[in-house]
């Protein structure tokens, strides 16, 4: 780990000390940042590795139940000699079989349509809490933070029970006589929207809010002064400054909801189709782990530019907080 | 600024809000239905809190998450806050365009793709799934977290402090611990929370990791759940919603008196 060279910025002053302090402040320096960094290459990158190696290995049936495939057991000429049996039979499987396609398409267009639907929900709760008084807007903000705080699987669950169609929703609308034929909401893709929506607001609503809540209203007034009507000066003003905002939230609903697992599972029922259920059922009812190694390396490539635009979002982001 | 405050930004607040309890509340409401049915009101009755403390799988579970969450959350606030000074102080270091990758990507990535490549990794090293091995893994996904929680609070954080600290002859270690710590000290108390809670709530990865003996708790709501919606459910999910909520107003009180108790201060060290 030598080639982590620690900032000179971020050591103290150091002259006037003894050696040994400063071999002890270098030496904490770099621990604190050889801890994390080791700490998340091995349980977060070289796991990938692995995913990827595997999903070249073949169905077999052992524990664990795969072939071995560029293994050191036989020495270094042993590994590259795996070379030659590597195998791509998963990924061409993935082509060739139509479910996956459907699969990954109808994930992104899923994810695509809630995060849309989040932000048209999300956007006029932001605003209107960045307008409230300031006051209240604390209490506001833990407001929508408090809901994350409670289990993702709970709120999901309590949507069931609204939703299916002896459910509240339907004994409600039933009782007002809006409708005479319960609504089938439940195991559709209506109910995937809703619970996606619901489950990731308040990821849309904070960087929305934090982006409104520093914009100058004295710009909108100056705009009104100028004659400009309310819509157009949202359009004009409020809306392009809010963009970082929008970017953050609309980047942290989409990325997670493409692999969704739980809310597809218990909200779309055995007919919706989506990635993260797909690679879930090879996993545990199919025990395929090559051709789930194989789900995940694609799904993975799909979303390498969201995950990359949101990292830099998020780098920008803190440029800025300094 | 109250003229602003239309009737517009007051209803779309208020439906929001509206939309994000209501299901809750009703969960909750349910829990303590005297019938069967979820969703057909016949009376008031605690009973269904009564079976649940009789279900030793359940109860099991619960332990098991227990212990999961606060060793997972407690070693991911010292690896999620180590992550956090790296990010902020280190500015110039090879890999450190990886090393903010890294404590960024969890935060999105599907809990699928890092289930199953945990899992994996595992298996490769010859790891008996269980315990440790959720442990591990939760650790991993909440350490982030708590890094970008404790990030927020150092880059707001006045470094002349330090400096004047380090001026007056404090060694880096006396100095990270008189006057950096109290001060990111909130963040980290919110950063284990929200590494706790996490950890608590985690179905997904836990499935992956987990093997015989160590189910957890969303684990075993899980399995439940597939089988329909049931009011005993109902009941541990009003109890999981409770001790957090409590532990959440706990926290913010605290925070509210030391932030009293830091003006108080200030002021009287205005006086002089």
């Amino acid at each position: 780990m030598s080639n982590i060279a620690v900032a000179d910025a971020a050591a103290p002053p150091t002259a006037a000390k003894p050696f040994l302090t400063r071999l002890g402040a270098g030496f904490i320096n770099r621990l604190v940042i050889i801890v994390p960094y080791l700490w998340l290459l091995f349980f977060f990158l070289i796991p990938f590795v692995i995913v990827f190696k595997i999903s070249l290995s073949q169905t077999a049936i052992a524990m664990p139940p795969y072939t071995p495939v560029l293994d050191f057991s036989d020495g270094v000429s042993g590994f590259f000699a795996g070379f030659r049996d590597l195998n791509f039979d998963n990924y061409v499987w993935l082509t060739q079989d139509a479910l996956y396609f459907k699969a990954y398409i109808t994930s992104l267009i899923i994810a695509a349509i809630s995060t849309v639907l989040t932000l048209l929900v999300g956007y006029p709760i932001a605003y209107g809490m960045a307008r409230a008084p300031a006051t209240i807007r604390p209490t506001l903000l833990m407001l929508v933070i408090l809901p994350f705080w409670t289990s993702f699987l709970i709120r999901v669950y309590a949507w069931i029970g609204i939703l299916k169609p002896e459910g509240l929703l339907n004994q409600l609308l039933l009782s007002l006589h809006i409708i005479n034929q319960p609504l089938v909401i439940l195991n559709t893709y209506t109910a995937i929207f809703i619970g996606i929506v619901y489950s990731y607001l308040p990821f849309m609503v904070l960087p929305l809010y934090s982006s409104l809540e520093k914009m100058d209203y004295s710009l909108i007034e100056a705009a009104k002064d100028l004659g400009c009507p309310p819509t157009a000066a949202f359009w004009k003003i409020t809306f392009p400054l809010s963009l970082p905002g929008v970017i953050a939230g609309c980047l942290l609903v989409f990325i997670p909801a493409v692999g969704e697992f739980v809310i597809p599972d218990l909200l779309g029922g055995s007919q919706t189709l989506m990635i993260g259920k797909t690679l879930w059922n090879e996993f545990f009812a199919n025990r395929d782990w090559p051709v789930s190694s194989a789900v995940a390396v694609i799904l993975l490539l799909l979303l390498t530019v969201p995950i990359m635009l949101f990292q830099q979002a998020q780098a920008r982001a803190q440029e800025q907080g300094k | 600024m109250n003229t602003t405050w239309s009737r517009f930004n007051v209803t779309s607040i208020v439906l929001g809000f509206a939309f994000l309890y209501l299901p809750i509340v009703l969960l909750i409401v349910f829990s303590f239905n005297e019938s069967k049915l979820v969703t057909v009101w016949g009376g008031f009755s605690t009973k269904w809190y009564v079976s649940l403390f009789h279900n030793q799988g359940l109860m099991d579970a619960t332990w098991v998450t227990a212990r999961v969450g606060v060793i997972s959350a407690t070693v991911a606030t010292v690896l999620g806050t180590l992550a956090a000074l790296t990010l902020t102080r280190y500015t110039r270091f090879n890999g450190r365009v990886l090393f903010s990758g890294m404590v960024f990507a969890p935060l999105v990535m599907p809990e699928v793709i890092t289930g199953l490549s945990l899992l994996l990794l595992f298996v490769a090293v010859g790891l008996d799934r269980g315990f440790f091995t959720v442990t591990l893994a939760h650790i991993t996904l909440t350490m982030c977290f708590v890094a970008v929680v404790v990030q927020s609070r150092l880059v707001s954080f006045d470094r002349s402090l330090e400096e004047a600290a380090m001026d007056l002859g404090a060694t880096p270690a006396k100095t990270f611990f008189q006057i950096t710590l109290p001060v990111i000290l909130p963040a980290i108390v919110s950063g284990w929370m929200l590494a706790f809670t996490l950890s608590l709530d985690d179905l997904v990865i836990a499935s992956f990791t987990s093997g015989p003996g160590a189910t957890t708790l969303p684990m075993k709501i899980y399995s439940q759940v597939r089988l329909g919606v049931t009011p005993e459910i109902n009941a541990a999910c009003t109890i999981l919603i409770a001790v957090v909520a409590v532990g959440v107003i706990i926290a913010s009180i605290a925070n509210k008196r030391r932030e009293v108790q830091r003006q108080l201060d200030e002021q009287a060290a205005q006086r002089g």
